[in-house]
Parts: C-alpha cells; structure tokens; sequence
C-alpha cells in the first residue's frame, strides 16, 4: 500500500506543488484521484464524442447510449420494458415484442451487452442484450438503436451468463443462472430433491451473418450448477466457450452460505465446434418447449411474435470432449478472455487471488489427460496444468477483466472499491486506482476484443453514496472514466447514469455515425394501415372497431374532426408521419387514453387503441413540439351513445355542416 | 430530360453567390453538404449522400410543350403523398400556399430549389423568406430528389393550365 501511495504522489507531485493545495496524499479520496486533466473529457458544444458507450440498465431494462470522453447521455433504448417516451411495448405494432410464454411480459432485467464482431473486431452492426429474469435474448439493430428482435430461451431460468459472442458473431450464447427441472419435466417436486432433479443449460443462438436474426441452433445440457458470466475463445481459442460456474455444491437454500461451503468451483471449458460436429452427426435430441421469437420489421412498423415449440439438446454423457471443468476459487465471477485468446481470467470474488488459465496448458492437460477425477461425469482438468499463474493479492472481491490491448489486464474490485492494473506477462501488479465506491464491471473501448481500442476504462459502481446532489433515498448511479493511456490510471470525470448498469461496450464513433438511419422512407412504408398522403386519410367501421388512418405533418393532424364513434367502441388511431426530414417526430395523445401516448419517427406508422369510455367531446394533439404552430396541431373526436344515429364523419380543413357562410363556400375538401 | 447540374457551374454559381452575399457565407462546398442538417458543425457531420440540397441554377430546368404526360402522373403521386397535406391545387393557403397559378409565379428554378434545397432558400431567397412570414412553418424537408422535384414542377404546370 505504502508503495502505491508514493507512486501516487510522485505522478501528482508536480501539480500538488504548483498548486500548493495538496497536504498529504491521502487514499481514497477525491483530491488524490481526481488530479487528471479535467479537459480530457470535456467536449467542447457542438462537438462529437470519440466513442459510443453502450451500457446495460440493469434492472431497468432498458440500454442506456453515453457519449466517452464526455460523459453524456444520448439516448435510452427501451429492449425488455415499454418505453415512455416511444412508446415502444404500448403501440399496438410494438406490444408482440413483449410475447413470451408466459404471456406478455413487459419488464426485464438487463445486464449484458454484447457488440457484434466480425474476425475479432466490432463491426458496429448489432447489439446483443440478455433479459435475465423471464430468459431472453435481444437484438438492437445499431442503425436505429431500437430493439429489432427477442427470444425467449426454454430452459433456463436467470438468462445471467449471456449474450456473450463469438468473434464472427456465429453464437451469442445463454446460460442459466438458475439450475431447475427441465421444460418437458415434471416440475412439481420438492425443492430439496434439487439433486436428482435439477438441470443447467447453455443455449447456443445462432446469428444470421446478415439479417442478424437468431435462433437456437442447439442446447447442451449441463449439471446443476449455476452459471454466471462467461467469454468466448478467440484467434487461437476460437471454438471454445469459457463459463464461470458457482454453487457446484448443489445447494437449494441459503446459497450466501452452502454455495460457499468448497475451496474450488468451477470455469467450464466448452469446445462448440466438436458440439456443432456432433449436432451435424444428428446427436442432437429434440424436445418439446415453448418459447416465443419477436421480430421487428422495419418495413410494415411492426413485429410479430411466434411462438416455437422444439429445441435441439445434446447430452454431454453421449458427447465426449466437448465439456471440460477447470477448478477456480471460490466462486467465480467473471471469466475474461485476453486479446490473443490464450489468457482466461477467472476471477473468485470470494478469493484473495486471479487465476490466469492457459488456453496451450488447457490443450495440452486435455491432451494427457491431467484429470483430477469427473463431476457428474463431466472431467476435471487439474488445477495446475491449466494454470498459467495467480496474480497474488490483487485487491479483495475480484469481479471482472478487460484489456487495453497493450498486455494489461484491469480487474474491478468490488470489496476493496478500485481497479488494479496488472500484466499479463508476468501477473505483477502495476498499479491501482480508488473507485467511488464498490465497483462492479467495468469498461474499456474494445476490451473484449481482439483488438482493444484502448485509451479509456470506465467504471460501473454499485454504490453512489455522496458523489452527487442527493436525491431521497434513491440515488443516480455512479460512473467513473479514467484515462488509460500512460502507466498510470487517472480518474477524469465522474458521469450518473440510469437503472443499475451491469456490464457495457464502447465502440468508436467514426463506426456507427454514417450508418445512422435519419427517416423512414414514406414510400417504402408497407404498414397495413399507413396512410401515404392525406388523400389516404379516412376513418372505417368493423363492428365495434373504429380505425382512423391519420396523418400528421407540420402543423395539423388529418382528420381532425372525427364524429360517429359510439360508446363502447375500440378506437384504432394509425397515425403515419408525413415529414421525410431528419428529427422531426410527431407524438399523438388524446384524453383518457389508459394505454399511452406515441411518438412517429419521419415516414412511420403508430397504432394507439384508445376506448371509447363515456359521451363526449375528446381532444387529441400532437405532443412533440413541431414547429411554431405545434400548439394547433391538434382535433376532436365526438363520442355518442351507443342507440345514436349520428354517422360517421371525419374532416380537416372544413366544417361540416358549415358553421358561418364564408366557410362553406366551393373550397376544395381536404377530405 | 435529366435535370443534372455540372460541378464547374456549380462552383461558378456558387461564387457568384457569395459575393452577392458579401462573402460572409462558409465554404460553398461544405454549406451545400450541410443544408439538409443545418445544427450540425461543420466539421463533424457526417457524409452526406442524400440528392437533397444542390442548387438548381437558372436555365438548368428546361421546360417543354406539350407536357411529358408520364412525369404529370408521375408528380401528382408525389404530391399526393408527400405535399398534398399542406398545398391544395387552388389558391387557398392551408399551411403553405396554394398551387394555381405558382409556375406564372414563380421561376422553374426557384420552384425546384424551394422543393430540394429549401434551407438555402430560407436562409438567402428574399421571397422565401416573405412566405415564411407568412406560413409561420419552414417548408419541410421531404426528401425529394431533383428528378423527382422536376415531375412535381410538370404537374404544376398542367395544374395551371399548361398542355
């Protein structure tokens, strides 16, 4: 500690002195770790962030897009949760998005990201997302930042070690947190049978190399154990998947202790190629589940949700070689694999060390046979033989690794609150910075690439405390972005985020600024409810169904006098966005709406079905501030009773029947 | 006909432009790629490869009798879709103003820019800039390539009468 503080106030020591400011050089706090250059991370207005960060919500479902160095805050993508904003999971072409087995579920738990890649690279096309609560995966389409697509995964329970990819993005996979009685499996049993009767399981999902789209290619079922975080091998470890595994003692309560109860879990070695052999050979297994699969397409502004009913299982007992189990302390947590796929650091949270692995060690200990016996028949590697080293008191609760491509490792330490800087060389420490307070992943532009871009590391802490104006009990989370570019790691600004940010990626902005999508082309709209251009605007009757095909452009809405809805009527409002100009959305609302309001992208279609709920005069209006006459964009629709014989009528422009003599003369009816 | 415009014309005219302008005008070429996006600095935006935004010059739009019947119909789909919500085909003014009468108005070009390039009119076209005194809304964006405008501008034509 003693040497770290002196490094630290040599590297300060200048400025302390010019500043004559500084009395000591006291841990921990804030004047000690903040003496980076504070213009680092200042954008000037006007000016373009160097990189996109892509962070997880956590709990609220959501993915939150930062501007690094500056720290700002672009956009919220809504994935696993409806959106108040959009209104994405409350439009009637959204809801489907939401589909699962269970019924609509419209909340998750989001703690992963995953950028697509193509040769070990990003290639700044796809964002994948894990919902951890009802199992699903997500993909955002990083031309539009929505979600374009989510699959439900059968058989699993806590989708926790996922969506992590392969370096040609041919898998993201999900693995179970939860080990639980199989689908097709009689799961009214006791809980404490959790033996005999509970399973894990790793989902590997196949990406479509050009539509992006995903599907189960195969499941391989696994011990009860429960899986946490995971890597994917890469250039010489390409083919292989790392898990990190905790409670191998099988425990099915007070987990805090029983899970704890053994000196070593497990990192599980999976070789998919050979499953993807075995697949090929027609060792899979078909069995009967139900999931549901969500598409967005883009085309009719709309998804579509289907329900799948069979899953392709390989049982490792009759496919050898594809699963192997590497003892860890206690506990792992991450399992991070270096930019040359030889180094897997696996980090037990509850260990006062890091083990290193080694992808040569791992192939060679296969090869002889180093084994130190089988769990639930699946061979232990010895310790040792994979072993490349330990880094040796890193700090306390070890959690997560990224790598700037340079050969240095940073492993965030939750119970000891910093990042500690080490060599993957030698596993020597070489430095150590506080984090404000109790970190838990990390972040480091390309870290878990091939090829890292370095410069940056951003930290994701669990706890907030003082660090910002208080607001209540509930705080803003605390990020933390440190310049990595010289030995030494300096703290440059601290920026709040939302939700609880789990896991994050950051990717240059020279990748994903030209490919942004501006408008939707109008003639390209195939909703089947679109209204291309006002002539098309017009209100139908299908029994108790009202559809109205509503236009909206700068600065009024057609029709904006809609009269014969009954009471007891669903009301569909398509309202199709006319602008073809980049940023200038309209939003619909109208009274009473016990659904939500929505915002329409240049060129789209939205559905808002609103119930005609009582007698009356019912105001709607666009909510986005348009242009200078955005206040009269707005209309009525009259309800009356359900016996009434006023017919139905609908008009903009013009009032029928004409209120004063020079309004109704021969103009030309906008309907 | 195409309506294509020669990069030499275009710097020329640009120039011209400047100067009557009193050269207080950023680089031509840069304010031409910036029209459609009209917040962002220069430096920084992005390509952009969209037709909308280079300036129809005077004489670059020939107009010919009788009328290309298959732009006509070409144009009025265009305008159902994309203009009708704001400019009806008699004199009334909804959100902008109404057609008849506008190619007796109004130049080829000046009806082809105020379709394409409509920041720069905003921005420099003394005309324009009355409308929108009036219209209180900027003519938006739609997205309409110069081909496109110039089917627009025959059917204007026959809509005043032209055959």
């Amino acid at each position: 500690m003693s040497r770290y503080l002196n490094r630290a106030c040599l590297s300060v020591g200048v400025l302390a002195i010019v500043l004559s400011a500084l009395p000591g050089c006291k841990p921990k706090t804030t004047s000690t770790a903040a003496t980076g250059d504070a213009t680092k991370s200042y954008v000037a207005p006007g000016k373009y962030d160097e990189f996109y960060n892509v962070v997880s919500g956590g709990f609220n479902g959501q993915i939150g897009v930062y501007g690094i160095p500056s720290g700002r805050l672009f956009r919220i993508v809504p994935v696993f949760s409806q959106s108040p904003e959009s209104g994405y999971g409350f439009s009637e072409e959204t809801k489907a998005m939401f589909n699962t087995s269970h019924g609509f579920v419209p909340w998750d738990d989001l703690h992963h990201i995953a950028l697509s890649q193509t040769k070990g690279e990003h290639d700044g096309r796809w964002a994948f997302a894990n919902g951890n609560n009802t199992p699903r995966l997500a993909r955002v389409d990083l031309t539009t930042f929505r979600t374009a697509e989510i699959l439900e995964i059968p058989n699993s329970a806590g989708n926790h070690a996922s969506p992590f990819i392969t370096e040609n993005s041919e898998y993201v996979v999900a693995a179970t947190r939860f080990s639980v009685p199989l689908d097709d499996q009689n799961g009214d049993v006791p809980i404490n049978t959790y033996k005999q009767n509970f399973k894990g399981s790793i989902s590997f999902v196949a990406v479509d190399p050009t539509t992006g789209q995903m599907n189960i290619a195969f499941q391989i079922r696994t011990p009860g154990v429960n899986f946490d975080l995971s890597r994917a091998g890469k250039g010489k470890s390409h083919g292989w998947f790392f898990f990190s595994c905790y409670n191998s003692e099988k425990a099915n309560t007070l987990l805090e202790v029983n899970a704890s109860a053994k000196d070593k879990d497990f990192v599980m070695a999976v070789n998919w190629k050979k499953a993807e052999e075995y697949v090929k050979a027609g060792k899979g297994k078909k069995q009967p589940v139900k999931y549901a699969h969500n598409v967005y397409n883009e085309g009719t502004h709309s998804a579509t949700s289907t329900i799948l009913n069979e899953v392709l299982v390989l049982d490792p007992s009759e496919c050898p070689d594809v699963l192997y189990l590497i003892p860890c302390p206690k506990s792992p947590h991450g399992t991070d694999v270096d930019p040359t796929g030889e180094y897997i650091v696996a980090s037990g949270k509850l260990a006062a060390s890091i083990p290193v692995f080694s992808f040569d060690k791992i192939q060679k200990a296969i090869a002889d046979k180093a084994f130190d016996g089988e769990y639930d028949g699946i061979p232990v590697i010895k310790y040792e033989a994979a072993l490349k080293g330990e880094v040796v008191k890193p700090g306390l609760g070890p959690l997560h690794t990224e790598f700037d491509g340079k050969g240095n490792a940073y492993t965030s330490m939750f119970v000891s609150s910093e990042i500690v800087k080490w060599s993957l060389s030698d596993l020597q420490v070489l430095d150590r910075v506080p984090t404000y307070y109790s970190i838990g992943h990390l972040s480091v532009p390309g870290g878990p690439t091939a090829k890292p871009h370095g410069k940056y590391m951003i930290a994701y802490n669990k706890i907030t405390k003082d660090r910002y104006l208080p607001t209540g009990p509930e705080l803003t989370q605390s990020a933390q972005l440190y310049d990595i570019s010289g030995e030494k790691m300096k703290l440059i600004l601290d920026f709040p985020t939302t939700g609880e940010p789990h896991y994050a990626e950051a990717i240059p902005a020279s990748m994903l600024t030209d490919k942004q999508k501006k408008i939707f082309k109008i003639e390209e709209n195939a909703h089947p409810y679109a209204a291309k251009g006002e002539g098309q605007a017009k209100v139908e009757r299908k029994g108790n169904e009202v559809h109205v095909w509503m236009t909206a452009i700068r600065s009024h809405l057609t029709p904006d006098n809609i009269e014969g809805v009954k009471l007891g009527d669903d009301v569909y409002f398509h309202v199709t966005n006319l602008e073809q100009d980049w940023d200038v959305p309209h939003g619909f609302a109208i009274k009473g709406a016990n659904n939500a309001e929505i915002l329409i992208m240049p060129g789209e279609t939205q559905t808002l079905k609103w119930k005609a709920d009582r007698v009356g005069i019912f105001p709607f209006y666009c909510t986005d501030f348009c242009s200078a006459l955005h206040q009269e964009m707005q209309g009525y629709l009259r309800i009356s009773p359900a016996s009434s014989s006023t017919p139905l009528t609908f008009s903009t422009g013009t009032n029928k029947p004409a209120v004063t003599p020079s309004e109704s003369t021969e103009k030309t009816e906008s309907k | 006909m195409r309506c294509k415009i020669s990069f030499a014309a275009f710097l020329i005219a640009s120039t011209v432009m400047i100067t009557a302008c009193g050269g207080g005008e950023p680089k031509s070429d840069e304010k031409s790629a910036e029209s459609s996006t009209t917040e962002k600095p220069a430096d920084q935006a992005g390509t952009e490869t969209e037709v909308h935004g280079t300036e129809v010059k005077p004489g670059d739009v020939k107009l010919e009798t009788p009328l290309n019947a298959e732009w006509v119909t070409a144009g009025k789909g265009i305008y159902d879709m994309k203009c009708q919500s704001c400019h009806k085909l008699t004199d009334e003014r909804v959100v902008g103003p109404g057609w008849s009468g506008v190619t007796k108005r109004r130049e080829p070009h000046w009806i082809m820019n105020m379709i394409t390039n409509v920041d720069m009119m905003l921005e420099k076209d003394p005309e324009a800039q009355k409308l929108l005194e009036q219209c209180l809304v900027r003519m938006p964006n739609q997205n309409i390539s110069q081909d496109d405008a110039r089917k627009i501008l025959e059917f204007m034509r026959q809509n005043d009468g032209v055959k």
